[in-house]
């Protein structure tokens, strides 16, 4: 979805600011904000670009560097810790070859925390995106990447 | 003692993506009652009934009812904050996946009892079902004429929208919900004045949980004077608890105020599963004190929790097993509140940083007498010196430990034998 198309959903009014960043992030590939981004919707909703950037570094679903086209977020709070038997975050590391905070060479995957999902009663849990995958274990995990890999190809 | 379903009493039962099937079981007929009722009566009913918040913080429903009504300033705003952030706690997630509509209804019965003509549906930016749900509850609400100009005949109108949160804990303080509505970064601002005063906007504004709002259907059908007959005489109605940790049963219970937090554990939830033992217990979330077994006899209650320097909390129960390890938790706790502090001040900011350096030295065996004594201090200026709800609370769990799980601190000490200083 184009930029343009984002910001004619909504009122050209500046508490709008944080609902068409989520919008418009969600639609990219790689999840991230440009610069020139964050300058065109400033000029749109007439506010400072300084104002968006504090906006888009303050809250932390924003990003300004690109991501992998699936984010995985692994929720480690308490509850999610203490029912963290296997241990989702090492079977992810290891699946992927990658740590906290990296992407996987072919841009697919990004592995983050994630503060807790409210999933609490089916722990532990971690989001692809918009959906939300709880009761883990590394078969569910393994099966759960496959189909996300295997999207890449259909 | 068992459940008392009233808020969850038909869910499961009824299609949350039907607003027909709601209406066919109850949907609305309260609020259409209370339109025919005077603002002030209804207002009253909520006083005599003694609703407190269910957010956390267990203030008085109709002070803030009042003061948002008395206001002569118009438009007047309505926010319901379903920014459920607090880790341990889904009860709010649950009502909205299952039952938008009776917290339409409720937000609908407060609108109307302040004089509010604009509504914001607050939800956090990682709850996709839910806020997909408000949506599609809301359009049917305006499809049936329950939003909108002249409801019911009524002249009364009233609009509502859903507003998405990005990532953010601190924006489930008022203030900071307020300025993100905004648009802006979720810092709170300086109390008085209140967002009865001035909130959204700079005009008065109601803001309440989730759960709050579900239970004015109930009070406008039975009358308060009924309604206060559940729970105990401080603390009325019942509780959504949302039970997790090493539990049989984990999820989502409604209880009266006044049952035990066993109760809750064993008889509801069927205890800790492999007949292991409760070591620890967290009350509220990760804002909340953490308990020994033995306490577990205290009741759910606004006046119980008093004792622990906290607020109710929203109901989140954590039970962990022998296993666990209280350092590991603490860590954790403190990891989550030094990440989502807002940096505005500076005991809230500074302060998470140095309470993860010290706990790290006893996670270590590598404690010393002299940081057992700072993490102590350090922990109470947070709690006594920060602007909202997030620095006074976040660290109640250090707090309680220090107090409850003294020994433990002791054995992880990297010598025996040395006195507090």
């Amino acid at each position: 979805m184009q930029l343009k198309e984002v910001l004619d959903k909504y009122p050209q009014s500046e508490d709008y600011l944080i609902e068409i960043l989520m919008d418009y992030q969600k639609h990219k590939m790689h999840h991230d904000l440009t610069e020139d981004e964050l300058k065109t919707i400033a000029t749109h909703l007439n506010i400072k670009e300084s104002k968006v950037s504090s906006v888009v570094t303050f809250y932390s679903l924003f990003s300004l560097k690109p991501k992998g086209q699936h984010v995985i977020q692994v929720c480690h709070d308490v509850p999610c810790h203490v029912n963290n038997q296997p241990d989702v975050l090492s079977t992810l590391k290891t699946m992927l070859a990658i740590d906290i905070g990296q992407t996987t060479d072919d841009k697919m995957f990004t592995l983050e925390y994630t503060s807790c999902l409210g999933a609490c009663d089916k722990a532990p849990a971690m989001r692809i995106g918009e959906k939300t995958f709880t009761k883990l274990t590394p078969n569910k995990i393994k099966a759960i990447i496959a189909e996300y890999r295997g999207r890449k190809h259909a | 003692m068992p459940e008392h379903k009233m808020l969850t009493k038909r869910i499961g039962d009824i299609n949350p993506l039907s607003i027909k099937d709601a209406m066919e079981k109850g949907s609305y007929k309260q609020f259409k009652k209370a339109l025919s009722m005077e603002r002030i009566d209804i207002i009253d009913e909520i006083e005599k009934a003694n609703l407190r918040g269910r957010g956390g913080a267990g203030f008085p429903m109709h002070i803030k009812l009042m003061s948002t009504a008395k206001q002569e300033a118009t438009p007047k705003y309505i926010v319901c904050n379903a920014d459920e952030g607090e880790p341990g706690n889904f009860k709010d997630r649950y009502l909205m996946e299952k039952d938008p509509h009776m917290i339409l209804e409720g937000m609908l019965i407060a609108a109307y009892a302040v004089g509010a003509s604009r509504g914001f549906f607050y939800i956090r930016g990682e709850y996709d079902q839910a806020i997909s749900i408000m949506k599609w509850a809301i359009e049917e609400a305006k499809e049936k004429g329950l939003l909108g100009k002249n409801i019911n005949d009524s002249g009364f109108d009233f609009e509502m929208e859903v507003r998405t949160g990005a990532g953010s804990y601190v924006v489930g303080e008022e203030f900071a919900m307020i300025e993100s509505i905004e648009g802006k970064s979720g810092r709170t601002r300086v109390k008085p004045p209140f967002p009865t005063d001035e909130g959204v906007f700079g005009m008065p504004t109601l803001l309440n949980n989730v759960e709050t709002y579900c239970n004015l259907p109930f009070i406008v059908e039975m009358g308060g004077n009924n309604y206060k007959k559940i729970g105990t005489p401080t603390s009325t109605g019942t509780k959504l608890i949302s039970l997790s940790g090493n539990i049989t049963n984990p999820g989502v219970y409604e209880v009266p105020f006044g049952t035990t937090i066993r109760e809750v554990i064993d008889t509801l939830g069927g205890g800790v599963p492999s007949d292991r033992k409760i070591k620890m217990v967290q009350l509220g979330g990760a804002c909340g004190p953490i308990i020994p077994e033995f306490m577990l006899d205290m009741q759910i209650d606004y006046e119980r929790f008093e004792e622990f320097e906290s607020k109710t909390g929203a109901g989140a129960i954590i039970v962990m097993d022998d296993r666990q390890d209280l350092f590991e938790v603490l860590l954790r706790i403190v990891k989550f509140f030094e990440h989502e502090s807002c940096g505005r001040c500076t005991p809230c900011r500074e302060g998470h940083v140095h309470l993860e350096k010290l706990l790290r030295k006893f996670f270590k065996h590598d404690g010393t007498p002299n940081e057992l004594y700072s993490l102590e201090s350090l922990a109470r200026v947070i709690h006594q010196s920060s602007l909202c709800g997030l620095g006074q609370s976040s660290p109640i769990s250090i707090i309680s430990t220090l107090g409850y799980f003294r020994n433990e601190f002791h054995d992880r000490m990297a010598f025996d034998g040395g006195e507090e200083s």
